[in-house]
């Protein structure tokens, strides 16, 4: 029997505000254990929420993004469960009106498959905090930095089928979600965190199978292998004649498999109701049209323009706008007149390559889009040879520094005065007589070493194209 | 002179005119609290160090002792609820109503008994003993707010916060012969107030007059921005506008309020506070209000809902008392909660968990906000025709200690005149309107529209001109104010 | 409505709480009794009535995106049953 596997995605986006989602402590990642925390943020008694306006802003240009209808009276609810992550007990999070339903993403898959992801919902919610055991004591230490932290939680309907699907829109959600800064989703970080549901069924059939949950996927290579290996072991069961159970499984990285998680409580009674503390929310007319008119440019609108309006490859265009720092680094430097193929080269070349040499994302670099205008203007005017302004930029990426500063400290601007040229000709002539002997009698290869000799005796300012015409011209009048 | 005799607006008056010092007051207060303390237990921490304010000018409270209901967190002071769970707690922030009476020149005495976590109509469920009332140490002062109303009666401070979530100021007020008042919902910030039903719980005044109780509201009230629930309404300004002239107002006398059930004593004596308001001007008539009868149910749905869900919190993880003995993370949690909290407090939490439960949501609490809906709208249509509601505070007045906590729907039902103004977020006050044949205080209580709170006050204040009972004090060991 | 002592255990558990026998006998009948009184609210018709959570129509209360200062550590500890100078102390709960 061939089987199709059914995915649906729970995926939690932490958003780039700069407070908590109910209190005004810092959402800086990191920082020593309960450094940044108040009294609401650790659930004191008497401490009341009140709603981070961006929060808000940032779920409705999420939604819009993602083609969403936008609910425009809605509610905060609690979520009731004790874990001590959780130090009010309640999480207070979205049921009754989430302030978006019923979006759709367009994907198209490495192999080329095209196909639109149904968007459940997407909802506001508090982050936890973060428990870690400490072996030595044989306790749990709560930390509640991180409690309070907003987070959008985005549902999808069952629609993937495969684990080159789930990477796709995984890759457009983060895309469009840094686009729209609202989210770095660093997934390293835990700012972008994915719960897969999966079940099988035989290929075919339109009932779903009995899903199971997984949890505690770190990276878009482990969900991938999480993702085949749970639909192998689903398979399994049933073609062994057994049940797949419904449940909440962890995958573990080094095992390389999904194990059955014990579960928190007994019973899962949420016990939801409306949040007395937060009052209804609602989004006028205006407010909606205004984040309309303020969603930016995504990724295939600007691969779409590039291509028209600067006549890049293609590939280019998807290599510039694959994070929206680079697109916005590529923007700024056209607009400071840089050719744009130049400026795509050198950010495709040697910005990317200092990134990944750094492992740095785009959005973190000091380089500036100046700092590439100037050493491409520098190159385009006769001042600098390539490969010069690429030791150039070498020197200057990490802070940014001053090109031309760098330039003339260092005496690197290139000889173009032809009488400095022809000098030094002269005297790899006088200095070689061999190899221009060699020349004349038709060795092509002595060319390259009076070449090698001028460039050097230049200190390789000298453009390589003025050097070749002279020592032409020269060897012609011999 | 007996200071302890005095209003608040009194001692205030005289303190800045000269005539008595703050050292004076607050030693005549402390000196009535080592008194009464070990007979009414109206205090769970009655402060070591009592330092004057300074500026007494400023306001017109400025330099009168008071305190505060043990369930309103003040910065390095134990805050109980009168719960063993919350152990020795000292909270880290003052609630903004500390901040705002502090910075108009309150002076704290101490923290005041109450029922356990706000949830009774005695007093008596606290972890820290039952409070006794100072008219009859052998009868309850009502409850939640007990311990102020019975402070306040027995002339320890000179007025109280407490909190109101289904009448737990007007109620005890009413026990204890004082005026307390519940504001319009929204009016006075609930930060700092633990909670017990978020969408009911008010902080307000227990005092000797209304004009006291309408000086301290315009302290305490006004917007706050760490309140998501605040609101946005002006503040100030109620006890200037005590005329004391209510020519002409519409008062509704809800006929539903007065049927089976209620205390024929009780009933006479609010009676004859309609007349008292009719010989002032007041246009006074019967009017039905049927839907009164399932006030009750919903009000417990709702805040027992609400209860279940603020209690959780407590866990034994991060403040209060943790069990001593437990084997793991679930045993930590059950043992703490089973063991922390009370009878009373524990049934509350069961009943709301039950009517949030999967299967019951719909039936039970999703039924209570219909019905709260329907409440508000009949409460909105009487303010049509009326500009304030006169009823019963409670059907008896105090009754014996350890009468109530045997049968809890009884002690439910009592609430019966009192849940309906929360639930629809109006403001009330209870005045005092009489005795019953053994002596004991009877209240009135005065309901008026959203942010009518003004209106109510002065009707209070009107009523107050022309009767004596609020300068009525108790001859008790415990209480003597007389 | 019936109360059953499972349903009482089943509350009591979602609550955590564990009610010594003879408490718990006796909580059933009092639940029993309290919401058979609740059903009460039944006579009323309220099929076309909207749910009311907040009484009065307030709505957008938000606050700025501006950070303050956090509270200090050790005052967020210093009511802490197990404090361990920087976390909370809880018995194992990773798996």
């Amino acid at each position: 029997m061939t089987w199709e596997t059914v995915i649906g995605l729970e995926t939690h986006v932490e958003l780039a505000t700069k407070t908590k989602i109910f209190c005004s402590c810092t959402t800086e990642f990191g920082g020593a254990p309960n450094t940044h925390c108040c009294p609401v943020c650790t659930g004191m008694p008497g401490t009341l929420p009140v709603l981070n306006k961006r929060v808000l802003e940032f779920a409705v240009k999420a939604g819009l993004a993602l083609n969403c209808s936008i609910t425009r009276r809605c509610k905060f609810d609690r979520k009731n469960y004790f874990y001590p992550d959780l130090p009010k007990a309640y999480q207070i999070s979205q049921l009754y009106l989430p302030i978006c339903r019923d979006g759709a993403v367009p994907i198209r898959t490495e192999a080329g498959v095209e196909k639109t992801i149904r968007i459940h919902e997407l909802h506001m919610e508090e982050d936890a905090g973060k428990l870690v055991h400490d072996p030595w004591i044989d306790q749990t230490r709560a930390d509640y930095n991180r409690c309070g932290v907003p987070l959008i939680e985005i549902v999808t309907e069952p629609d993937f089928r495969c684990a080159d699907e789930v990477i796709a829109y995984l890759e457009k959600l983060r895309s469009t979600l840094q686009y729209l800064g609202v989210s770095d989703c660093k997934m390293q970080e835990g700012s972008l965190r994915c719960d897969v549901n999966l079940s099988v069924r035989p290929a075919g059939s339109t009932e779903f199978g009995t899903r199971t949950e997984m949890k505690n996927l770190n990276s878009f290579k482990a969900i991938a292998r999480a993702i085949q290996y749970e639909a192998r072991r689903q398979i399994e069961l049933i073609e062994e004649g057994k049940r797949v159970i419904q449940e909440t499984r962890r995958w573990d990285e080094n095992k390389d498999a999904t194990f059955a998680m014990r579960s928190k409580e007994n019973a899962q009674d949420y016990r939801y109701f409306p949040e007395p503390d937060i009052p209804p929310l609602e989004i006028s007319q205006e407010e909606l049209d205004r984040y309309r008119a303020e969603q930016p440019e995504m990724a295939e609108a600007k691969m779409a323009r590039y291509q028209t309006d600067y006549g890049l490859p293609a590939y280019d265009t998807q290599m510039i706008t694959a994070q929206k720092a680079l697109a916005d680094f590529f923007e700024a430097a056209v607009a400071l007149d840089s050719d744009p193929k130049q400026a795509s080269n050198w950010i495709m070349g040697q910005v990317m390559g200092q990134l990944s040499a750094r492992g740095m994302e785009a959005k973190d670099m000091a380089f500036s889009p100046a700092s590439l205008a100037r050493l491409i203007a520098l190159v385009k005017d006769g001042r600098l040879n390539r490969n010069t302004a690429v030791k150039v930029f070498e020197a200057v990426f990490e802070t940014d520094g001053d090109v031309d500063a760098y330039v003339r400290e260092h005496s690197l601007e290139q000889v173009s005065d032809a009488g400095l040229v022809q000098k030094a000709v002269e005297e790899v002539f006088a200095a070689n007589p061999k190899s221009v002997a060699d020349y004349q009698a038709g060795k092509q290869k002595a060319f390259g070493f009076l070449v090698g000799q001028t460039m050097a005796r230049l200190k390789g300012r000298a453009s390589p194209q003025v050097v070749n015409e002279t020592i032409k011209a020269l060897l012609e009048q011999l | 002179m007996d200071l302890c005799q005095l209003t608040a607006l009194e001692l205030a008056e005289k303190l800045k005119s000269g005539q008595v010092t703050q050292a004076d007051a607050i030693a005549a207060a402390q000196a009535r609290i080592a008194a009464a303390q070990p007979e009414n237990n109206a205090f769970v921490t009655v402060a070591d160090e009592v330092s004057p304010t300074a500026g007494l000018s400023a306001s017109p409270l400025a330099g009168v002792p008071m305190a505060y209901k043990d369930n309103i967190c003040t910065k390095g002071v134990k805050t109980s609820c009168a719960s063993k769970i919350l152990g020795d707690f000292k909270p880290p922030y003052d609630a903004t109503i500390v901040e705002r009476l502090r910075a108009a020149g309150a002076v704290s005495l101490g923290k005041l008994n109450m029922d356990e976590f706000a949830m009774g109509s005695t007093s008596e469920t606290s972890f820290y003993g039952p409070v006794k009332n100072p008219w009859d140490l052998s009868r309850v002062p009502g409850g939640s707010s007990g311990g102020a109303a019975a402070a306040v009666a027995a002339g320890e401070v000179w007025y109280a916060i407490g909190s109101d979530t289904g009448g737990s100021i007007r109620q005890p007020a009413a026990y204890c012969g004082v005026t307390g008042m519940k504001p319009t919902y929204g009016t006075v910030s609930r930060y700092g107030l633990i909670a017990y039903a978020s969408s009911l719980d008010q902080m307000g005044p227990i005092a000797r007059s209304a004009a006291d109780c309408a000086a301290v509201l315009d302290l305490i009230q006004g917007r706050d921005p760490r309140d998501g629930t605040s609101l946005d309404a002006p503040a100030g300004g109620l006890l200037a506008g005590l005329t004391g002239d209510i020519r002409g107002r519409r008062v509704g006398i809800p006929a539903d309020c007065f049927g089976d059930g209620l205390d024929g004593e009780v009933r006479r004596a609010v009676l004859a506070a309609a007349d008292v308001l009719r010989a002032r001007g007041a246009v006074v008539e019967e009017f039905p209000l049927p839907v009164i009868r399932y006030a009750v149910p919903a009000y417990y749905i709702i805040a027992c809902a609400e209860a279940s869900s603020n209690l959780s919190r407590f866990d034994g993880v991060k403040y209060g008392w943790r069990a001593e003995h437990y084997e793991d993370l679930t045993e930590l949690y059950t043992k703490t909660r089973t063991e922390g909290f009370g009878s009373e407090v524990k049934r509350r939490i069961l009943l709301g968990t039950f009517v949030l439960s999967t299967g019951y949501y719909d039936a039970y609490y999703k039924k209570a906000l219909q019905v709260k809906a329907v409440i508000k709208s009949a409460f909105d249509e009487a303010f049509q025709k009326y500009d304030l509601l006169l009823t019963p505070v409670a059907p008896t007045t105090a009754p014996k200690l350890g009468e109530s906590l045997s049968d809890p729907l009884q002690m439910y039902l009592s609430d019966i005149y009192t849940v309906s103004v929360n639930l629809a977020g109006l403001p009330g006050i209870s005045v005092p309107c009489g005795f019953d044949a053994k002596g004991m205080p009877i209240g009135a209580q005065l309901i008026g529209p959203a942010l009518g709170d003004g209106v109510v006050l002065n009707a209070a204040h009107a009523f107050q001109l022309e009767t004596d009972y609020h300068k009525k004090a108790p001859a008790e060991k415990g209480g003597g104010r007389a | 409505m019936k109360m059953t002592e499972e349903m009482v255990d089943y509350v009591s558990a979602l609550a955590r709480l564990k009610l010594p026998e003879e408490e718990r006998a006796r909580m059933t009948g009092e639940l029993e009794q309290i919401l058979a009184y609740m059903d009460v609210l039944n006579a009323l018709d309220t099929s076309s009535v909207e749910p009311m959570s907040h009484v009065f129509p307030v709505k957008n209360v938000m606050r700025e995106d501006v950070v303050l200062p956090s509270a200090g550590r050790a005052a967020l500890l210093a009511n802490a049953p197990a404090p361990d100078g920087e976390a909370f102390l809880v018995p194992r709960t990773v798996e």
